[in-house]
C-alpha cells in the first residue's frame, strides 16, 4: 500500500505537470497506484477499464479525444508568465485581442514589437511605441515575421542524416564531442550570426570557458564589418554610432540608406522626416544629399541626388573631408559650404556597403564639423563580442580544410549558401567528422551537416537582445513552439552539459544576476525594454587620419552587390507575402534583377527600340553577367537614376533548399543566386563584370508598376498627380472650390467622418505599410504568373513616379489606399449594393453580397479595388488558420476587395467609446490603420475629420492639402499633401 | 425548277413601263417574276419538310456543334475555375466578355429593326428577310446573353441582379446601368421572341398540314396553336403583330442606349461621352444589317432562294448599312473633335493613345474596317453583287468587334493615374469562349434553317401580284 494522496496533493500533481503535455500526463498519473487507488475509492466505475488495459472501443475513444484536443496545443500560450502590453485583462476576453511587448533581432540586432494576439495565438506585428528603435514603427520584415512563424515549410524535427531523431538523441550524441573537448576543446566550434543577447552571449562565455581552446566564430553574409571596421579605424576600437536626425539640418547620406537599412532605420526616418514635414508656419526644413550607387528609399526623399558609381562615393567622402576645395566639382563645394553653415547640427553617413575607408572618412568629416556628441554619439559595441566576422569565417574555413576542427555547431545562419565564393564552405565543411546546424529552415547548411535541429521562431521563444542604441528587450514568446524548434540558448545548454537549458530560465536568471527582481522583470516584459539600458555615450574623437586612397580598380561594368530589399541575404525567401511585394523603388517582384540605367542599357544593346520591339510592358531580355570566371543569367530591368556603367544585383534568390515558395518542388528557380560571385575580397562586388544579352526571346517578369513616368509626353499631360513644392516658395493657396454638382443629394456624417492626409514628401516607399495592410488585413498572394498578368492583390500600393532627365530623374512617391469617395464612382454601378455608402463616410465593402461584375473597379478612377479571378486564399493549409486576423473576412474567389480604412479598428474603438459612455465619440488617435501605424516617417494621418482638432482635420486645412483627381468631383475622404523639397539654392539642377 | 415555267398570273411593273424610266432607276423586284401562292409555299416549305439537307448545311451544323463543344468546355472552365482565365486584370475588368457581348447584342437589331420599324413604315420589301432577321436576333441574343451571365466572378449569384422579393429585404442598385442592362436585354429577348413565334404561327399551320410524319406534324400542329387560317383568326393575328411591333419599335433604341449607359455614365475616359446613345445605337444597326448580310448572302445561293431575296433586298441593305455606317463613322470623328475640344488633359490623351498608344493597330484596323470599307457601298457595282456585299459585311462585322475592343479594354487600360495604367489581351480562353458563343449561333441557325421555314411563308404569298385584292379586276 503506497502512500495515502489526499485531493490537493493530486491537484498539486496535476499542477505540476505542463498542459500541452495533459495525455501524457494522464497516463503517467494511472501508472501510479496512489492514482489508481484514489481513482477506485472515487470513480469504481470509471477505474475498471483502466485497470483492465483499454479495449478497442475505448482506445477509439481515446485517440479521437487526443487528435481533437492535439489541434489546441499549438494555441496554447508559453507556460512561463508572460506579461501584457496595455491593456491586461481579468480574463482573457474572446475576441479582445492582447498586446505583447517583444523584439525581432535583425543582423542580431533588435527592433521593439508589440504582437498581437488572439486568443494565444499571434496575429499581427506592430512596432513597440516604448522601443527606443522602433518608437511604433516598423518594417517589411517585422510585418512578414508572423508569416514566417506559421510557415509550414518551417523545420519541424531534429534530423540525423535525413532520419528523425529526437533532441535528446542529439543531446545524448553531443556527449562524446563535449567529454573530448574537456581536455582539449581547440577542435570544437561554434558558428553563429552576430549576436547581441547578453544572456546568450554569457552562456557562450560559459561555454568558451569549459572548454579551453575551443572557439566561437560569427558570420552574417550581409555583415556590418565595414561599419565596424571603418568606426575602428576613426576610434581605435570597436564602436557603435548612434545618429540624431532629429538634430540634423543637414544630412549626406554616401550611398547610406539609413531610413531602411541597418540597425535604427526605423527610429532614423521619424527622426529625419520630423524634420521635413513642412506645415503652416514651418519655419526650417532639413536638406539631405544623397551620394548613392542606385535608387533606394533614401535617395527617394533627397533634395539633391547623385548617382555615382560604388568605387566614386570615396572620391566623394575625400572632396568632401577636404571642404570642396581642390575639387573640380562645384556641387561638392556647396554641400561642404552647407555643412559648414551647420556645424554640429549636421550628419555625414555612410552605408554598409560602403568599405571602411568611407566610414572612416564620414566620422572625421562629422568630427571636423563637431557633430561628435552632438547629431552623433559614439557608445560600446552592440554586439557581444565584435570581430571581424569575414576574418572569423576566414579562419574557420582554414581550420576546417587544415582538419583542426573536430566539431562545428552552427547556430543559425546558412553559410553553406551564403558564405563568400572563394572560401569554398561546403566543401570545407564536408571534412569536419561532427556537424550540427540549428535553423529555421531544412536549408542548403542543413542538407550537408549530420544533425539538423529546427530553431524556433522570435515569437515561440525566450530571449534578449539590443537595439540600436544598446536597449535591451526581452524576446517574450507569444505561443508554444508550434513545431519542435528550439533555441539556440538551448543548443548552447546541452554544450554545457545540461539536458534541458529553458530559455525562460536563462534569461531570467541572467538579468535577475544583473541586479533584477521581480518587478523590474516585470516591468521589462511589459514596457519591452529594460529600463536604461542603453549604452552610454563613450569619449573619443575620430581621427583624421585616413589611408592614402587604393588605386581603383577600372574595367568594364562594376558590379554592385547588395542585399534584397524584400528578402534580405535570402533568409526571407519563403515568405510570400515579401517574395510579392514590390520592390521600393523597382516595383518588381518575386525575383531578382540585373539593374541598369537607361545609357548602360542602350550600350548593351537593350535601348527603348528592342524593348518596345518585345510588345510587352511586363516583358524583357535576359543578360548574361560574367564577373571574375563566374556567370549568372539575369533578367535585365532598367531603372531610371541608376548610375550608368554599374550593373547592380540582390542576394537571396537562387535558393535550393529553403521551401515551397524560395526553391519551388517543381525545380523551377526563384531568381539567381548572386552568392557565387561574391568573393571575400570584395563582398559588395567590383569592377570587371561584363554584360551581355542572351539570345532568349522575351521574358515575362512581375512587376507592378512599369513605364510610368510623370513626363508629360508620357502621360498626355500634367496630371496633377503629384503637387510639388520648393521649401520657402511663397505657398500657392489655390482656393480651387470645385463648383460641381452631383445628380444625388450629399451625404450626412452626424458623428464621425473618417479621413486620411498622406505626406508623400517623407514616403520613401519602404513598403511597410503595404505589408501592415497585408497582415492586419488577410491580403492573399497570388504568385509571379498573376503578378505578371497584374492581379496582384495589395490594397495599398505606393506608385512611384519619375520626373526629369532619365539618368538623374526626380522621383516620387505616393501611397494609394481606397480614397474613400463621399462621391464614390464605385457605388453607383454596382448592380447588386454590394459596396455602399456609410454614414461615417467610408465606402463599405459586402463582401458575400458581391458577384464579381467589376464594374466598380472599372468606374474606379484610382483603380484601388482588387479582384479575386481566382481563389487566392489559401482556406487549405491549416498552418495558416490561426495567423488569419479574426476580425477580416477572408475573401472567395469572384469578390471584389478593397482598403476598408481598417474598419475593424474603427469598429473596436466605437465598442470601446461606447461602452466609455459620455459623448461616445471615438476620440483622436483611438483610431490608427494599419499603414498608419507601420509608416516609420509618420506619413499617413488617419481620424475623425469632424473633430475639428483632430490631427487629419488639422492637416486637411494645410494649403498643401489637394486631393487626387479632385476635379472628378469625387470628393475623397485621402488626401495628399504637396511633396516639398528644400533644394540648396548654390546648387542648379 | 419546274415552277419557273409557269406563265405569270400577272405582269409585275406595267406602269414603269409605261413611263419608260431608265431601267437602271427601276428597283429589282421583291419577288423574281413567275411565282404563284403554291410556288412560294412548295418551295419554302420543301427546304423545311422535304428536302434532304445539302452538304453545305451539314458543315454548318458541324462548325456549330464544335463550336457548342468549345463553348461547353469554356463555361466549364470559367464557372470551375474563375474567370482569372481570362485575360483581364486590374485596371482592364472588362474584355472580351463585354465586347462580345456588346457585338452580339448590336448584331440582334438589324432583326428588330426590320421586322418592327420596317414593318411599321411598310416597307414591304422587309417580308424575305425578316423571319431570317429576326431568328437572327434571337440567335444573337442568346449568345450575348451568355457573357454578362458568366462575366461575373460568382455567376450562381447572378440572380442577385433580379428585383426578386428575398430575405435579405435587398433590391438591386437601380441606379446601376448593369441594372438597367438586365431589364433592357431581358425586355429585348422576350419580345423578340414573342414577336417572332407570333409571326410563325401561320407558317406552322402550313408545316402542320403539309408534314407527312406524325411527329413532325404533333410538334408544328402543338406550335400552332389551333391556327385554321380563319377571318377572325387573321384578323386577331394582325392586331397583335402590329402591336408587338410598336413594342419592339422603341426598343430597337432603347436596348443599345442601355448597353452605352453602361459606359457613358461611368467615368472613364473615352467612356464618358453624352453621344454614346446614338452612335450605339446606330453602329448595332450597322453591325445588324452586316451580319444579314453576312448570312443570307450564302443562304440564299445554297437554298436556292435568289427568288425570293432578290437584290433588291440586298442593295437595301447595303443602303442602311452605309448610311448607319456613315454615322459611326461621324462619331469617331467627334470623338476625337471633343477629345480636343474639351481641352481636357485625360480625354485628349484617351484618343491620342488609342491612336498611337499599344493598341493603335486595333484603331487602324477599325477605322478600315468601318471607315473605308463601307464606303465601297457608294458603287452600285459593289451595291449589286453579292460577293462585293459579303465581302464589305465580313469587314463590317469585324470591324464593329474592334470597336467595342477599342472602347472597353483600351480605354480601361490607360485611365486616370499612370501607376495603374495596364496592358490587356485576351487569353485562350477568351477566345474559346468567342468562338463557341459563335458555334452557338451557327448552331441555332442550323436548327431553324432546318425545322422552320426561314422565309415568312404567308408573307410572301402577300407579296405576289395575286394577293393585291383588286388585281384581276384591272385587266
Amino acid at each position: 500500500m503506497t502512500d495515502k494522496l489526499t485531493f490537493d496533493d493530486f491537484r498539486a500533481r496535476i499542477g505540476d505537470v505542463p498542459t500541452r503535455e495533459y495525455w501524457r500526463s494522464l497516463d503517467e498519473l494511472s501508472r501510479s497506484e496512489a492514482f489508481d487507488e484514489v481513482l477506485a475509492n472515487e470513480f469504481p466505475q470509471q477505474a475498471l477499464p483502466l485497470q483492465r488495459g483499454v479495449d478497442r472501443r475505448d482506445f477509439m475513444k481515446l485517440m479521437s479525444a487526443s487528435m481533437a484536443l492535439a489541434g489546441l496545443a499549438a494555441c496554447n500560450r508559453p507556460e512561463q508568465k508572460i506579461v501584457p502590453y496595455v491593456r491586461q485583462p481579468e480574463n482573457l476576453v474572446p475576441g479582445k485581442p492582447m498586446y505583447f511587448a517583444t523584439a525581432m533581432t535583425l543582423g542580431g540586432v533588435a527592433t521593439g514589437v508589440l504582437a498581437e494576439s488572439h486568443l494565444g495565438r499571434p496575429t499581427k506585428i506592430e512596432g513597440n511605441p516604448d522601443h527606443p528603435s522602433s518608437l511604433g514603427a516598423s518594417d517589411a520584415f517585422m510585418q512578414a515575421s508572423i508569416l514566417g512563424l506559421y510557415d509550414p515549410d518551417r523545420a519541424q524535427v531534429v534530423y540525423q542524416l535525413g532520419e528523425i531523431r529526437t533532441w535528446s538523441e542529439f543531446v545524448a550524441a553531443l556527449v562524446p564531442i563535449t567529454n573530448a573537448a574537456k581536455t582539449n576543446g581547440h577542435g570544437l566550434r561554434l558558428l553563429t550570426q552576430t549576436i547581441t543577447s547578453p544572456s546568450l552571449g554569457a552562456q557562450i562565455q560559459q561555454v568558451l570557458a569549459m572548454y579551453p581552446g575551443m572557439q566561437w566564430h560569427q558570420w552574417e553574409p550581409v555583415s556590418r564589418d565595414n561599419v565596424r571596421e571603418g568606426l575602428r579605424m576613426a576610434f581605435g576600437a570597436y564602436v557603435n554610432a548612434v545618429y540624431h536626425f532629429d538634430k540634423a539640418n543637414v544630412v549626406v547620406a554616401l550611398d547610406a540608406d539609413f531610413t531602411s537599412d541597418g540597425p535604427g532605420h526605423l527610429r532614423y526616418a521619424r527622426d529625419f522626416a520630423s524634420r521635413r514635414k513642412v506645415r503652416r508656419g514651418t519655419t526650417s526644413m532639413n536638406r539631405l544629399y544623397s551620394i548613392d550607387c542606385g535608387l533606394n528609399s533614401t535617395a527617394a526623399v533627397a533634395d539633391h541626388r547623385w548617382a555615382v558609381k560604388p568605387s566614386e562615393v570615396e572620391t566623394w567622402a575625400r572632396a568632401l573631408l577636404a571642404g570642396g576645395s581642390g575639387v573640380g566639382n562645384a556641387n561638392i563645394a556647396a554641400i561642404a559650404r552647407d555643412l559648414q553653415k551647420n556645424r554640429g547640427a549636421a550628419i555625414v553617413i555612410a552605408g554598409e556597403g560602403q568599405p571602411p575607408v568611407v566610414h572612416a572618412l564620414a566620422m572625421a568629416i562629422n568630427q571636423q564639423l563637431g557633430n561628435v556628441g552632438s547629431t552623433v554619439t559614439i557608445t560600446d559595441p552592440l554586439e557581444v563580442q565584435p570581430v571581424n566576422e569575414l576574418e572569423s569565417l576566414r579562419q574557420l574555413v582554414t581550420d576546417m580544410n587544415s582538419g583542426a576542427v573536430q566539431a562545428l555547431v552552427m547556430l543559425g545562419g546558412n553559410p553553406v549558401y551564403d558564405a563568400p565564393a572563394d572560401f569554398n564552405f561546403a566543401e570545407a565543411l564536408k571534412k569536419v567528422p561532427f556537424r550540427a546546424h540549428l535553423s529555421h529552415y531544412y536549408d542548403e547548411t542543413s542538407m550537408l551537416s549530420q544533425w539538423h535541429i529546427p530553431e524556433t521562431h522570435y515569437l515561440e521563444t525566450w530571449g534578449d537582445a539590443r537595439g540600436h542604441d544598446g536597449t535591451v528587450s526581452i524576446q517574450q514568446p507569444l505561443i508554444a513552439p508550434l513545431y519542435n524548434g528550439r533555441a539556440a540558448c538551448e543548443v548552447i545548454g546541452a554544450l554545457l552539459g545540461g539536458m534541458d537549458a529553458s530559455p525562460y530560465d536563462v534569461v531570467r536568471s541572467y538579468w535577475f544576476s544583473k541586479g533584477g527582481n521581480e518587478q523590474t522583470w516585470r516591468q521589462s516584459l511589459n514596457d519591452g525594454v529594460i529600463a536604461n539600458s542603453a549604452l552610454p555615450p563613450r569619449g573619443g574623437a575620430a581621427s583624421a587620419n585616413i589611408p592614402p586612397p587604393a588605386a581603383r580598380k577600372e574595367g568594364n561594368y562594376e558590379l554592385h552587390i547588395v542585399p534584397d530589399p524584400n528578402i534580405y541575404d535570402g533568409r526571407f525567401a519563403n515568405n510570400g507575402w515579401l517574395q510579392e511585394l514590390p520592390k521600393p523603388q523597382s516595383k518588381l517582384c518575386w525575383e531578382n534583377f540585373a539593374i541598369v540605367s537607361p545609357s548602360t542599357a542602350k550600350a548593351i544593346g537593350f535601348a527603348e527600340g528592342e524593348r518596345a520591339a518585345l510588345n510587352n510592358e511586363l516583358a524583357t531580355r535576359r543578360v548574361k553577367i560574367s564577373y571574375r570566371g563566374r556567370d549568372v543569367v539575369l533578367p535585365l530591368w532598367i531603372v531610371p537614376g541608376h548610375p550608368s556603367g554599374v550593373v547592380t544585383v540582390t542576394l537571396g534568390y537562387g535558393r535550393k533548399n529553403g521551401g515551397r515558395i524560395a526553391s519551388p518542388p517543381d525545380g523551377s528557380p526563384i531568381g539567381a543566386d548572386i552568392y557565387p560571385m561574391r568573393f571575400s575580397d570584395a563582398l559588395g562586388g567590383g569592377a570587371g563584370a561584363t554584360i551581355a544579352l542572351t539570345d532568349e526571346g522575351a521574358y515575362m517578369v512581375a512587376c507592378t508598376q512599369e513605364h510610368q513616368s510623370l513626363n508629360f509626353s508620357d502621360t498626355g499631360g500634367d496630371r496633377e498627380i503629384i503637387k510639388r513644392q520648393t521649401f520657402g516658395e511663397a505657398e500657392k493657396h489655390e482656393e480651387e472650390e470645385t463648383n460641381h454638382q452631383s445628380m444625388y443629394p450629399p451625404f450626412a456624417y452626424p458623428l464621425h467622418a473618417w479621413a486620411m492626409v498622406i505626406d508623400p514628401s517623407v514616403c520613401t516607399g519602404c513598403n511597410g505599410c503595404v505589408v501592415a495592410c497585408q497582415a492586419e488585413n488577410n491580403i492573399a498572394i497570388v504568385g509571379k504568373k498573376e503578378v505578371h498578368r497584374q492581379r496582384e492583390m495589395h490594397w495599398l500600393r505606393i506608385d512611384r513616379y519619375f520626373r526629369g532627365e532619365p539618368e538623374n530623374p526626380e522621383i516620387y512617391h505616393q501611397p494609394v489606399p481606397c480614397m474613400q469617395c463621399e462621391n464614390a464612382p464605385c457605388e453607383p454601378v454596382c448592380p447588386v449594393e454590394a459596396t455602399s455608402h456609410s454614414g461615417e463616410g467610408l465606402n463599405d465593402m459586402t463582401y458575400n453580397r458581391c458577384v464579381g461584375t467589376r464594374y466598380c473597379s472599372n468606374n474606379c478612377p484610382y483603380k484601388v479595388r482588387r479582384f479575386n479571378f481566382f481563389h487566392y486564399s489559401d482556406y487549405d493549409t491549416a498552418a495558416y488558420k490561426p495567423m488569419r486576423n479574426p476580425d477580416v473576412t477572408v475573401r472567395t474567389r469572384g469578390v471584389m476587395e478593397k482598403c476598408t480604412y481598417c474598419v475593424q479598428r474603427i469598429n473596436e474603438a466605437k465598442i470601446d467609446a461606447e461602452r466609455r459612455g459620455g459623448d461616445q465619440r471615438v476620440r483622436d488617435g483611438e483610431v490608427v490603420t494599419a499603414c498608419q501605424q507601420a509608416c516609420p516617417t509618420d506619413a499617413i494621418v488617419f481620424g475623425d475629420m469632424n473633430d475639428p482638432k483632430s490631427r487629419v482635420a488639422q492637416l486637411k486645412k494645410e494649403p498643401s492639402n489637394y486631393g487626387l483627381l479632385a476635379e472628378l468631383n469625387t470628393r475623397p475622404r485621402t488626401t495628399y499633401l504637396a511633396v516639398v523639397r528644400n533644394p540648396n539654392p548654390e546648387i542648379r539642377g | 425548277m419546274a415552277e419557273k415555267e409557269i406563265t405569270p398570273v400577272h405582269e409585275v411593273r406595267p406602269t414603269t413601263q409605261e413611263l419608260r424610266i431608265p431601267a437602271r432607276f427601276i428597283p429589282s423586284p421583291t419577288v423574281e417574276p413567275g411565282h404563284t401562292f403554291a410556288s412560294v409555299t412548295d418551295h419554302i416549305s420543301s427546304i423545311v419538310l422535304r428536302k434532304k439537307m445539302p452538304p453545305s448545311w451539314w458543315l454548318l451544323l458541324g462548325v456549330g456543334m464544335l463550336g457548342m463543344g468549345l463553348l461547353s468546355v469554356a463555361i466549364v472552365a470559367i464557372v470551375g475555375v474563375g474567370v482569372g482565365l481570362w485575360g483581364i486584370n486590374h485596371p482592364v475588368g472588362w474584355g472580351f466578355d463585354i465586347v462580345n457581348f456588346v457585338w452580339w447584342i448590336g448584331i440582334g437589331h438589324a432583326g428588330t429593326l426590320i421586322s418592327a420599324i420596317l414593318l411599321l413604315l411598310r416597307q414591304e420589301w422587309r417580308t424575305s428577310i425578316n423571319r431570317f432577321a429576326e431568328a437572327m436576333t434571337l440567335f444573337a441574343v442568346a449568345a450575348a446573353g451568355l457573357y454578362p451571365a458568366l462575366h461575373t466572378g460568382r455567376p450562381w449569384y447572378d440572380y442577385w441582379l433580379f428585383p426578386y422579393p428575398n430575405t435579405m429585404v435587398l433590391w438591386p442598385q437601380f441606379r446601376s446601368p448593369l441594372m438597367w442592362d438586365v431589364f433592357a436585354v431581358s425586355t429585348y429577348a422576350t419580345v423578340s421572341l414573342l414577336f417572332w413565334f407570333v409571326g410563325l404561327i401561320p407558317d406552322l399551320a402550313t408545316l402542320r398540314d403539309r408534314a407527312s410524319g406524325r411527329v413532325a406534324r404533333t410538334i408544328y400542329g402543338a406550335l400552332a396553336l389551333g391556327w385554321r387560317g380563319s377571318a377572325k383568326h387573321w384578323y386577331r393575328y394582325e392586331t397583335a403583330y402590329l402591336l408587338l411591333a410598336g413594342l419592339s419599335t422603341p426598343l430597337v433604341l432603347s436596348v443599345h442606349t442601355i448597353v452605352s449607359f453602361d459606359f457613358a455614365v461611368s467615368q472613364i475616359p473615352g467612356w464618358h461621352a453624352t453621344f454614346f446613345p446614338p452612335y450605339f445605337v446606330a453602329g448595332a444597326v450597322y453591325a445588324g444589317f452586316a451580319m444579314v448580310l453576312t448570312l443570307a448572302i450564302p443562304a440564299r445561293k445554297i437554298f436556292k432562294l435568289e427568288d425570293f431575296i432578290t437584290m433588291r433586298h440586298l442593295e437595301n441593305m447595303g443602303k442602311v448599312m452605309l448610311a448607319t455606317g456613315m454615322i459611326v463613322f461621324y462619331s469617331y470623328v467627334i470623338e476625337a473633335f471633343f477629345a480636343f475640344y474639351s481641352g481636357n488633359t485625360f480625354e485628349r490623351f484617351m484618343w491620342t493613345n488609342r491612336a498611337f498608344g499599344p493598341y493603335k493597330h486595333m484603331y487602324v484596323a477599325l477605322l478600315i474596317c468601318n471607315g473605308l470599307a463601307p464606303q465601297l457601298v457608294w458603287f452600285k457595282r459593289i451595291r449589286t453583287s453579292p460577293l462585293g456585299l459579303f465581302i464589305t459585311a465580313m469587314f463590317v462585322n469585324v470591324g464593329m468587334w474592334l470597336e467595342r475592343f477599342v472602347i472597353i479594354p483600351t480605354s480601361l487600360s490607360r485611365d486616370f493615374l499612370p501607376s495603374s495604367w495596364g496592358m490587356y489581351h485576351g487569353s485562350i480562353w477568351d477566345w474559346a469562349m468567342y468562338l463557341g458563343s459563335m458555334g452557338l449561333f451557327l448552331f441555332l441557325l442550323a436548327l431553324f434553317i432546318r425545322f422552320l421555314p426561314m422565309i415568312s411563308i404567308f408573307e410572301m404569298r402577300t407579296m405576289l401580284p395575286g394577293a393585291e385584292p383588286h388585281a384581276e379586276e384591272e385587266h
